[in-house]
């Protein structure tokens, strides 16, 4: 049977809130886009944000965005790119107004304007007082956004390929991306979607872990796309730990539960953020966060049976608040835990959520790439926004409330940059049809069937050797042993089959092209965190736990052929403002 | 079977490969806290062909909509104890089965996009946000809390009798969301849009769609509040 084929203006991989809001973007400009995800748009995993968007509206108290950029560069440990830092906290009030003015439920303030509340890491005047600069609808902030997002999309009339999943991308001899082949998941056709821009905007990969906040769609499809098609991925020793994930489990308990005054406590009731942070306490940086709870349960002080996890109180703050504004987690501890936050309370240990680094971007959403001449190359005809890509904004740790606001505003610049792309370059390019039948292989190498493993077992293997050897704290011999499992893992692989190769909505060939994704990117996690020889935001080594701003104030850049590493300096030239110096960052 | 083990009965169908549907036994151990979707996932690791859909493991989402011993329920929300030990999980009903426990929701969706789901804003945008009180904006609760999963709609009778012209209690709720929405311009039209026989009045408040929602949420009280500011508005 011939390959279907369709053709769009833009092809956007990713249905949650970067996929979205570019869609929006350029749906209302008559572009004709294409919105595929491999799940309906509202189960995109923007749905389980919870704190908030970050934007200095000043509504609470006094604010405005370059304490924001100076809290998120030093929130990066100065591995983020100030132009684009500088970008997105000037764009981030208009982006939240947007917002509210096409639907999203924020809080209100009994002035009328959006709620806002404290989130770790935030400033007044430059690291002075507590900011409150996170716009929140209670603690289900990503699902108002998202499922706005989608109600304009219905009303702009965006074209949804809904429960497709993309194989590859297609690209030419050039290295011009030409489109993605995507599978139909309801029929087990692929189809073939050309279109003259591609944005990829197919969010994290917190499934290498075992324990994590991710859902179980967050496979890092798209990074792996872009390794396949010989572009680096950026920064991937960068992953963050939640202070705050159900302990054992993973469900996040949002940062907005300290934000709201709750804080930490050791077996011996103590609030030690107390000792580890004098100031900003328990909403210290994520990274400074995780690291001390960490350290207590090392030495320990933690809680439980076990001494495996410590405790968030919250039943200080009164039923009315934790109602009010932390009805989510309310539900979810009732649900995970059968415990009342108003009354006792919640166990947490660190947990995997949020990946820094990803496909490596300009703050248009460009696809950059060292090709030829430079370390930043356009790659043409592809985007990336949101999680998946690396701006960067984020550096070596991300600040709570940053995400919403990463996916809106370069989501929408790439949604404008693509714009003017389809003016300047209004014709496709020819297809290329070896890169269509390499894209048809990795397919159909999933219809082979044999004597191997299940992909549930690799798939294991893979969690937990990542859990093992690239966690909190990382070590030298510990990660060289973890490069060694994976490559074994990779071995493995090859020796996988289903016994299931049917047609029709088959999740196991959907988990085993998954699985594949899952494994380069664990790799590029694994490599790129040996290499880097410092402590930096994220990133903990015990064997170095300086930072090294001489050596290693640089982007890593891994290639999948060879499993090869480079380098790219930080782009510390901020737009118009003055450089912010890389400081000791004590919170 | 040792007492730490549960039966669950599963619903098959593979249009590749079955004929007709049947019912299929998986044992399944027991483990403290389990959810619905663990004992699921536990089988599709005995039985990779067993299909169905999930992804947030906490509620949010909206995937893993399934019908357990009759009741509509999310699977990764549902503890296996509340169920029993003999669970027979089954797809929602009156929906046509693509495979398994997976089925086609194109037309519960179609009806969501049918009551004009997004806010719209006659005057023109002010500057920074529309101002709203904290007493209006507390009409909301109750209402944006939807996750589309469709437990509801495909757990009512109205709705089995006529998908194609009653909106369900899904679409109707987010109907009301926009009405009691203090930003939203277009009551009119959206009332004018609800007028007939069915797409509306087709509620009989048998609420199932109460008794089910895996988020406490209360689409008859929506929609009889549309049916008020309806009468309202007539007189």
């Amino acid at each position: 049977m011939a390959l279907a084929k369709r053709r769009f203006d833009t092809l956007i991989l990713g249905a949650g809130g970067a996929g979205l809001r570019a869609a929006l973007q350029l749906t209302n400009a008559d572009a004709r886009v294409a919105v595929v995800s491999k799940v309906f748009p509202t189960r995109s995993h923007t749905v389980a944000a919870q704190g908030g968007v970050n934007a200095a509206l000043a509504n609470v108290v006094p604010d405005n965005w370059h304490w924001h950029m100076f809290d998120t560069v030093k929130g990066s440990d100065y591995l983020g790119d100030q132009d684009a830092i500088e970008f997105m906290c000037r764009e981030a009030p208009k982006i939240v107004y947007e917002l509210e003015h096409s639907g999203v439920p924020f809080s209100r303030l009994d002035s009328g304007k959006i709620y806002q509340r404290a989130f770790g890491g935030q400033s007044q005047n430059f690291g002075g007082a507590q900011a409150a600069r996170t716009c929140a609808a209670a603690d289900r902030t990503g699902h108002a956004i998202l499922h706005s997002l989608y109600q304009q999309n219905i009303r702009a009339k965006t074209h949804f390929f809904d429960e497709f999943f993309a194989i590859d991308l297609i690209h030419d001899d050039e290295g011009a991306i030409l489109g993605a082949l995507v599978l139909e998941i309801e029929t087990g056709e692929p189809i073939l979607i050309e279109a003259k821009t591609t944005l990829i905007a197919s969010g994290g990969c917190g499934q290498l872990f075992r324990t994590t906040t991710n859902a179980h769609i967050n496979t890092g499809d798209g990074m792996a796309m872009v390794l396949r098609a010989g572009i680096p991925l950026q920064d991937m020793e960068f992953f963050q730990f939640h202070p705050t994930g159900i302990a054992g489990k993973g469900m996040l308990i949002t940062e907005g539960a300290r934000g709201e005054g709750g804080y930490l406590i050791n077996k011996d009731g103590e609030r030690f953020m107390e000792r580890y942070a004098p100031n900003a306490k328990d909403l210290a940086s994520r990274d400074v966060v995780s690291r001390s709870i960490a350290t207590e349960i090392r030495e320990g002080r933690g809680c439980g049976p076990n001494a495996d996890h410590v405790m968030l109180r919250l039943d200080h703050l009164g039923s009315e608040i934790v109602a009010k504004r932390l009805p989510g987690i309310r539900d979810t501890c009732k649900t995970f835990l059968h415990l009342d936050p108003v009354d006792s309370p919640i166990p947490v240990f660190p947990t995997a959520h949020y990946v820094m680094g990803g496909i490596p971007t300009d703050r248009s959403g460009r696809v950059v790439s060292p090709v030829r001449h430079g370390p930043e190359e356009v790659i043409h005809g592809l985007y990336a926004a949101g999680e998946c890509a690396c701006v960067s904004v984020h550096g070596g740790n991300r600040l709570g409330g940053n995400s919403l606001l990463d996916i809106l505003v370069f989501g929408k610049a790439a949604g404008q940059d693509i714009i003017e792309t389809l003016k300047e370059q209004p014709n496709h390019r020819p297809m290329n049809n070896a890169s269509v039948e390499k894209a048809m292989a990795r397919l159909e190498r999933w219809d082979q069937t044999g004597k191997g493993e299940s992909v549930g077992t690799v798939r294991d293997a893979l969690k937990q050797t990542m859990e093992t050897h690239c966690g909190v704290f990382r070590q030298e011999d510990v990660m060289a042993e973890g490069v060694d499992a994976l490559k074994e893992i990779r071995e493995r692989l090859k020796n996988v089959y289903l016994t299931d190769t049917s047609k029709v909505f088959n999740t196991a060939r959907i988990e085993a092209l998954e699985l594949e994704n899952l494994v380069d990117i664990g790799m590029a996690t694994m490599k790129s965190a040996l290499a880097r020889q410092e402590s930096r935001g994220a990133h903990s080594r015990i064997d170095f736990p300086d930072r090294d701003d001489k050596q290693w104030m640089k982007h890593s850049l891994y290639f999948l052929e060879d499993d090869r590493l480079d380098w790219k300096p930080v782009r510390t030239k901020a737009l118009t403002v003055d450089t912010f110096p890389p400081k000791a960052r004590v919170y | 079977m040792n007492s730490t083990s549960i039966k669950l009965s599963v619903y098959r169908f593979n249009p590749d490969v079955d004929s007709k549907p049947y019912q299929q036994e998986f044992n399944v151990e027991f483990q403290a806290g389990m959810m619905l979707r663990d004992a699921l996932l536990d089988i599709k690791k005995q039985d990779e062909s067993f299909t169905f859909r999930h992804s947030c493991g906490e509620g949010v989402c909206g995937s893993d909509g399934v019908n357990a011993n009759g009741k509509n329920c999310l699977a990764c929300i549902t503890s296996v104890e509340d169920l029993g030990t003999s669970i027979v999980v089954r797809p929602f009903p009156g929906r046509p089965v693509i495979r398994d426990l997976v089925v086609d929701m194109s037309q519960f969706y179609q009806q969501y996009k049918d009551v004009k789901p997004y806010l719209v804003r006659k005057d023109p945008m002010p500057e920074v946000e529309i101002l709203q009180s904290p007493e209006d904006r507390d009409k909301l609760d109750g209402l944006y809390e939807c996750i589309l999963c469709g437990c509801c709609s495909t757990s009512c009778p109205s709705f089995w009798w006529n998908p194609e012209k009653f909106h369900g209690p899904a679409a109707l709720l987010q109907s009301w969301r926009f009405l009691a929405d203090s930003r939203d311009q277009l009551t009119d039209e959206r009332l004018d849009a609800l007028e007939g026989p069915y797409k509306l009045f087709r509620c009989h408040s048998i609420m199932n769609c109460v008794d089910v929602c895996p988020k406490g949420l209360n689409p008859t009280k929506a929609i009889g509040h549309i049916k008020q500011l309806m009468l309202k508005k007539a007189i």
